[in-house]
């Protein structure tokens, strides 16, 4: 009861404070750490400084698991925040919780603010738009996969400085450098993001059924398909044969690469920047190798980063805020200022243009791989994104089993098909529990 | 003669124990019942839709065969974290009880690892045992040979968990050793000593029984150390991997619950959790505890 009385004391004295300024505040909860949170920040103060009306309050909340957790438990609490970002992966999670937030493009028809989806990159659009074509969420940092060589390795190894194009040639390259004594050649981040969501739309193969489960909750996991499971096999060869060497599930791959230590790395566009300030490397961004024996590859690959999502429950005049600062985030040159600065991709056309034209790719060769193999070709079913319930789980199932295969413990065969069942199992379980 | 202490008035004792039972009453008994309640739902994350499923989340873990290995590797874990911090600790106390000069010194030294937090001891080994940039790989690789990577190698990850648990844990069990120690009567040793008993004889004749009611107490204590404290260092090291290598029964319940959302599946696995940790106390209260000699 005190407990209560004192909550109640404090509550009221909060309520006060902002009274005298009669400014609306937006709650902003985000995952962005270190020099992109600073980044994150620059763009709120300028939106607070172009205007009177809102003010955006940005929370740094943790990791992208743990920002969501406490989402979800201010929402269980009733003090969910206006904005939250959330992974890619979070995307099925958020989209089943109707109710428990608003959907994008209703959030912009209702408070009359311009709202193009086709202003946005096919890809991006397509990952977090419902089976309708309807943008439930607003892009902000969108990543993707992408192909890293050291020129230096490459030469030392008496080879020409020139990024492989397919496994084959990459496979060769890294025998050379073995041989010149390279101690690790190729490595990789996030396993599961790379070597199966972004192979599979990188080769236009199904992640899964329904459209990669963006068609719906009874979607099937076709990851054991002969080209994945050909695709698993050769990185566990390469493993065996010192050719490939496993870095960790999430980005311990950046810094191996960043260090000078590995040669060739398939990791995120994210990574740039750290690259660049390490400095150790003369390194070379090009798009992911691929089989040249699979019809139709390249394609195009898929995004990572996260999302911005709106909280449902918050009042209209708020929400008035919140469509304002998405209109400012979507402007070109607020685009631009932030891939510039992050690495991450510019999410409209416009912004992409606008880059083009400054100059800046003319002076940082590379820095538009991320778009360039993004809308390699417009993208297909099996490329335009995907979308599985609890997929923070069906992730780690799938890299528990890559690790296994390339430990030696499984056949790539009988691993994929572990993570078949043991991921379709879990997708089962959303779907019990989202009917 | 009664040593109790009675008091006279009738409400006193019961406000004097109420804030303890509050706390546990807050803190253990209704997270421990809410855990109980969800283990019989499927909820969405949100807490939008609730369905109750009855012992389905409960068929859908012992199903699952990689549930059940995950008891195998906390058993492992468990039992090497016990084994190994008890006699650790055992050794460190001996030889601190039989330092003269600068004990203090050495007594504080050894306590200190207890004031790092499980997930700072788990980061602190992550990086010293590193598979590309950890010191202690390069010595291994150096001067033995080893080729060091835990990251696919389950055994290695094991003994790295395994051995930042322990380094973690085995001042706390120092202290309990070296206090117990330091309580037995010297009267003892000296008389063993005198009818002709070598050192390691008096340990195991005289010194060791003594210490039963300790080391009893820290059997207890280090189990349920291994079973529920660990679970921010194997974050912050291996995750549970390679594979499942090193996904103890605890670490699964905080990836599904906290990371996953996952809230029935989560609460059921605390649940077994929680009985298997009644059913080991009770146990070695039963079969562990006729051995010990107070």
């Amino acid at each position: 009861m005190r407990l209560k009385r004192i909550a109640a004391i404090m509550a009221a004295g909060m309520l006060c404070a902002p009274l005298a300024q009669a400014q609306i505040e937006i709650q902003w909860w985000h995952s962005m750490g270190g020099q992109l949170g600073e980044a994150l920040n620059e763009l709120a103060n300028k939106f607070n400084a172009e205007q009177k009306d809102y003010r955006i309050v940005t929370s740094y909340k943790g990791s992208y698991p743990e920002s969501m957790t406490a989402a979800i438990a201010a929402f269980r609490a009733g003090q969910a925040p206006h904005l939250l970002q959330v992974f890619e992966v979070g995307t099925a999670t958020m989209m089943a919780a109707k109710g428990a937030v608003k959907p994008v493009y209703q959030l912009m028809k209702e408070q009359g603010e311009p709202f193009d989806p086709k202003a946005y990159l096919p890809t991006v659009t397509g990952y977090y738009s419902d089976a309708q074509g309807n943008m439930l969420s607003l892009p902000f940092n969108s990543s993707t996969a992408l192909f890293y060589i050291d020129r230096n390795k490459f030469k030392q190894a008496g080879l020409k400085p020139e990024p492989p194009r397919t496994w084959k040639e990459l496979i060769a390259a890294a025998e050379k450098m073995k041989a010149a004594g390279q101690n690790c050649v190729y490595t990789t981040g996030w396993p599961s993001w790379v070597h199966v969501e972004n192979f599979s739309a990188w080769h236009n193969l199904p992640i899964g059924t329904k459209q990669n489960g963006m068609a719906g909750l009874d979607t099937q996991f076709t990851i054991n398909s002969p080209a994945h499971v050909k695709h698993v096999e050769m990185l566990a060869d390469m493993a065996k044969r010192g050719l490939f060497t496993y870095a960790g599930r999430t980005n311990q791959a950046d810094s191996r690469f960043a260090s000078g230590e590995c040669a060739m790395a398939t990791i995120s566009a994210g990574a740039l920047g750290n690259i660049i300030k390490t400095g150790k490397t003369d390194w070379q961004i090009s798009v992911l190798p691929y089989h040249d024996d699979v019809k139709g590859a390249p394609q195009n690959s898929v995004i990572g980063g996260a999302s911005l999502w709106v909280m449902s429950g918050r009042k209209p005049e708020e929400y008035k805020g919140v469509a304002k600062f998405m209109s400012f985030l979507s402007r070109p040159e607020v685009q631009m200022d932030w891939h510039v600065k992050t690495g991450y991709v510019p999410i409209t056309l416009a912004a992409f243009e606008l880059t083009k034209k400054s100059g800046f790719y003319d002076k940082n060769p590379g820095r538009d791989m991320a778009v360039r193999q993004l809308t390699n070709k417009a993208p297909t079913e099996n490329s335009k994104g995907l979308r599985f319930g609890n997929f923070v789980q069906g992730r780690t199932v799938i890299e528990e089993e890559l690790e296994a295969a390339f430990a030696g413990r499984k056949t790539a065969k009988a691993a994929l098909d572990d993570a078949v069942k043991r991921g379709n199992e879990i997708l089962r379980q959303f779907e019990a529990a989202n009917k | 003669m009664e040593k109790r202490v009675v008091f006279r008035s009738a409400w006193l004792p019961y406000a004097l124990v109420a804030p303890q039972i509050a706390i546990t009453l807050v803190f253990f008994f209704w997270p421990a019942a809410q855990a109980l309640w969800y283990s019989f739902q499927l909820q969405d994350a949100f807490g939008l839709k609730t369905q109750f499923v009855g012992l389905q989340n409960f068929v859908t873990l012992f199903k699952d065969e990689n549930y059940l290995a995950s008891f195998r590797v906390t058993a492992v874990f468990s039992v090497l974290v016990a084994v190994i911090g008890l006699a650790a600790a055992l050794v460190l106390a001996l030889m601190a009880d039989r330092v003269v000069r600068g004990a203090m010194g050495y007594k504080t030294l050894l306590i200190w690892p207890y004031a790092v937090a499980p997930a700072v001891a788990g980061v602190l080994y992550a990086f010293l045992f590193a598979p590309s940039i950890g010191i202690v790989t390069y010595a291994l690789r150096r001067w033995f040979g080893i080729e060091w990577n835990w990251l696919l190698d389950g055994e290695q990850a094991m003994l790295l968990v395994v051995m930042a648990a322990v380094w973690n844990h085995v001042s706390y069990n120092f202290v309990f050793f070296l206090a117990g120690l330091q309580a037995i009567p010297r009267s003892l040793i000296e008389a063993a000593a005198i009818d002709g008993a070598g050192p390691a004889r008096r340990f195991w004749t005289v010194v060791f029984p003594l210490l039963s009611p300790t080391t009893f107490f820290l059997l207890v204590i280090n189990v349920v150390y291994a079973f529920f404290g660990t679970f921010g260092l194997i974050d912050a090291t291996t995750q549970g991997g390679p594979g499942q290598d090193t996904q103890i029964l605890v670490y699964k319940v905080y990836h599904d619950g906290v990371k996953a959302a996952d809230l029935g599946g989560s609460s059921a696995q605390s649940v077994i959790l929680m009985l298997i940790v009644i059913a080991l106390t009770v146990a070695q209260f039963r079969f562990i505890e006729r051995r010990v000699q107070y």
